[in-house]
């Protein structure tokens, strides 16, 4: 593959667009609304109608608004229309052509929930077909990698990355770019480059949006990365939760492969990089990076200690770069784009955007990605719409079983890295659930710690039997047989497991109780027994 | 080294599906989780025999081929129902109430999460999170994913696999 057969496969596909495209999303949420149906009634009315000349129905990722999917979109038209059934769908052709009226919902793409976003990750979600890398080429795909291999030393492309000030999306927030420099810097025969897809946060649907939506994406971002630290081989691991992200992907590695833009010798460069997908088999715990590796290796997964950190020594003992699917999907266009237009977005400390899943007691649900730096109210009240009707919104809680819940009167907190971790949660993958005055906290509080109880690996003591400990003091208090004396001895062992923990899994398993005891320690306080 | 192709367990062409997937790997015992996976597939379920055959093939003791087997939610040592109906319980569904929905298929059903009914017609499973966060509750039905789901659809539906075994 040349520079010059990359830019003529997205003339060809510009020569071949038909004038009207209508889009259908084709991502998870929209197909177990029978979007797929909806898709070939589509089909079926553009050659009943014998407009195939001028229509095009195309399969799309996610559009975001996933509550009241399936969506369907018109270009150039700029229409969208939400709830489309099989049965309605013909209406939506009839009504291009003013042949008939419109049966199906519309809704409004002027909405703050499609205006207030800032979209890099998800620029391609519900545009391009993720299963055509055409598509994804004539959106300027492969063309940073290009870029890269023959412009930019290794060095400098590094640079590139922390200028951007990029941190982890996974959770952490560690500065990706310094991540890079390290594994670059580390020597081994072999060095592997991998994403962590194994997106286990309850709650979160982020990458499984990026994989499903824009799979090429996440691959030229790992290729990008492979070259910058010298690396030939990437697995992404992926969860088995996820079967359409894993096809997708399946799908795109081969056509990249087909096309040259995987493999030896890429854009003729002396630069080889092979993609490998690896399924998850329902462990929380193998999102943990040394975990994960223990996973991929055909271990239990379970992790041990750090360091030696995985640059140093990762996957078979080799330096090893392990990123979030979101962090990869952020490198092409930062490349593309230059890190300062990167940088641009956020806050001092937190650069960019960040994709979050807003779901819960909340209008509208769905995938939102938004500049660092954005309120939580503005999220919650602008772009989510607000509370259901007659109900009273209390939390918001992010970071999933590592995090917290934040409270109302916090809502006007920024988002970022720091401003969360204060606030006693954590920016985590994304998952972003609304909590309203229904909602018990102790409850809330319980169902994560019996999550962490059971979803430990049982490697270390203080995880192992810490969290069995504090769930059973939690459903001790819920049940109101509880007193002053269990509340006191579960934030003693909140401490405990916090600081003892060998992994992020346990160190992290106290935040829920410890951020709920914070804000809403008096829905503790009123379920306990008076000493006797 | 030379790989010693392991003899198949049964002439079951499905043994081949699982014997190509360990030649693409080489034998090596790094494809342990991906062999299962394959032959959970296949077979539906890991039983004895098939994780005798994986620990020869592999060339992995029997203890890290059972701890793997039994450390991963996803594999079931127990052969399934006709018909699988997993609840998801993560946070937005929880939220939404899929406790609820789960009661009340496990009383319609008369079996408890992780079960399967006598006749085998339908095993129930509960999930961690599905990621269809924003159509909460979510109840996967045969593989198909539903939204939205009150306890009265997920009753609904489950009678006509309820209704077949009677």
């Amino acid at each position: 593959m040349l520079l010059e057969e990359l830019i003529g496969i997205a003339e060809k596909q510009r020569e071949v667009r038909k004038q009207i495209c209508v889009r259908c999303c084709m991502s998870a949420g929209c197909m177990s609304s029978q979007s797929a149906e909806v898709k070939t009634a589509l089909e079926k009315a553009v050659a009943e109608r014998q407009m195939g000349d001028l229509i095009e129905v195309r399969r799309v990722g996610c559009m975001g608004l996933c509550g009241p999917g399936p969506l369907v979109s018109v270009e150039p038209n700029s229409l969208l229309y939400e709830h489309v059934t099989p049965e309605n769908a013909g209406s939506i052709i009839d009504a291009l052509t003013s042949a008939g009226p419109i049966k199906a919902e519309r809704c409004d793409p002027q909405h703050p929930f499609f205006t207030r976003q800032t979209l890099v990750v998800r620029a391609n979600g519900g545009r391009i077909d993720p299963e055509r890398i055409e598509d994804y080429i004539e959106a300027g795909g492969y063309r940073a990698l290009h870029h890269v291999l023959t412009e930019m030393p290794p060095p400098q492309a590094i640079e590139a990355i922390i200028k951007s000030g990029l941190r982890g999306r996974g959770g952490a927030g560690y500065p990706t770019g310094l991540k890079w420099a390290t594994v670059a810097k580390s020597v081994g025969k072999q060095k592997f480059v991998v994403c962590n897809g194994d997106e286990g946060d309850p709650g979160a649907f982020m990458d499984r949006s990026v994989l499903e939506s824009d799979p090429h994406s996440v691959i030229e971002g790992m290729a990008i990365a492979g070259y910058a630290v010298g690396a030939d081989q990437g697995f992404i691991y992926v969860r088995a939760e996820y079967p359409l992200a894993i096809s997708r992907l399946q799908v795109a590695i081969r056509q990249a492969k087909q096309h040259g833009l995987i493999g030896s010798a890429i854009f003729e460069s002396t630069f080889n990089f092979n993609v490998d997908i690896r399924i998850g088999a329902g462990a929380f715990v193998c999102g943990e990076e040394t975990a994960l590796m223990a996973s991929i290796e055909g271990k239990r997964g379970q992790p041990r200690p750090r360091p030696p950190f995985p640059a140093e020594s990762g996957l078979w003992g080799f330096p090893t770069l392990i990123n979030n699917v979101e962090t990869f999907a952020n490198i092409a266009p930062i490349i593309n784009r230059g890190p300062e237009w990167y940088a641009g977005f956020g806050t001092e400390k937190s650069k960019g955007t960040k994709v979050f899943a807003l779901t819960g007691k909340i209008q509208n649900t769905g995938l939102i990605e938004v500049p660092m730096g954005i309120t939580i109210r503005e999220i919650v009240e602008e772009l989510g719409g607000g509370a259901p009707e007659g109900a009273k919104l209390k939390a918001v809680q992010t970071g999933g079983p590592s995090g917290g819940c934040i409270p109302a009167e916090h809502f006007d907190a920024s988002i970022d890295y720091e401003s969360l971790t204060q606030l006693g949660s954590i920016m985590g993958s994304g998952g972003m659930v609304v909590m309203d005055d229904q909602t018990n906290m102790v409850e809330v509080a319980r169902f994560y710690m019996q999550f962490c109880m059971e979803e430990s690996c049982g490697k270390c003591v203080p995880c192992r039997a810490g969290t069995v400990q504090m769930y059973h003091l939690l459903a001790k208090i819920a049940a109101r047989q509880a007193t002053m004396k269990d509340l006191e001895l579960l934030e003693e062992l909140c401490d405990l497991v916090k600081n003892t923990s060998l992994c992020g899994l346990g160190q992290t398993a106290p935040n829920p109780v410890l951020s709920t005891l914070r804000y809403f320690r008096n829905e503790y306080l009123e379920l306990l027994q008076p000493a006797g | 080294m030379k790989v010693v192709k392991p003899a198949l367990p049964s002439p079951d062409k499905r043994w081949k599906i699982v014997d190509a997937k360990m030649r693409r790997f080489g034998y090596q015992g790094h494809a342990l989780i991906e062999t299962l996976h394959a032959v959970q597939q296949s077979f539906g379920y890991l039983d004895e025999e098939a994780l005798r055959f994986v620990v020869k093939a592999l060339h992995v003791p029997p203890s890290r081929v059972y701890g793997v087997a039994t450390f991963y939610n996803f594999f079931t040592l127990k052969p399934q129902g006709v018909h699988t109906c997993v609840v998801c319980l993560g946070t937005a569904c929880y939220v939404k109430g899929a406790e609820r929905v789960l009661a009340a298929i496990e009383k319609a059903a008369g079996i408890k999460s992780g079960e399967t009914t006598p006749d085998h017609q339908l095993s129930l499973l509960t999930v961690r999170c599905i990621g269809a966060c924003a159509i909460a509750p979510a109840v996967v039905y045969d593989g198909n994913v539903s939204g939205k789901q009150t306890a009265e659809q997920a009753v609904e539906k489950l009678k006509g696999y309820l209704h077949n075994a009677a």
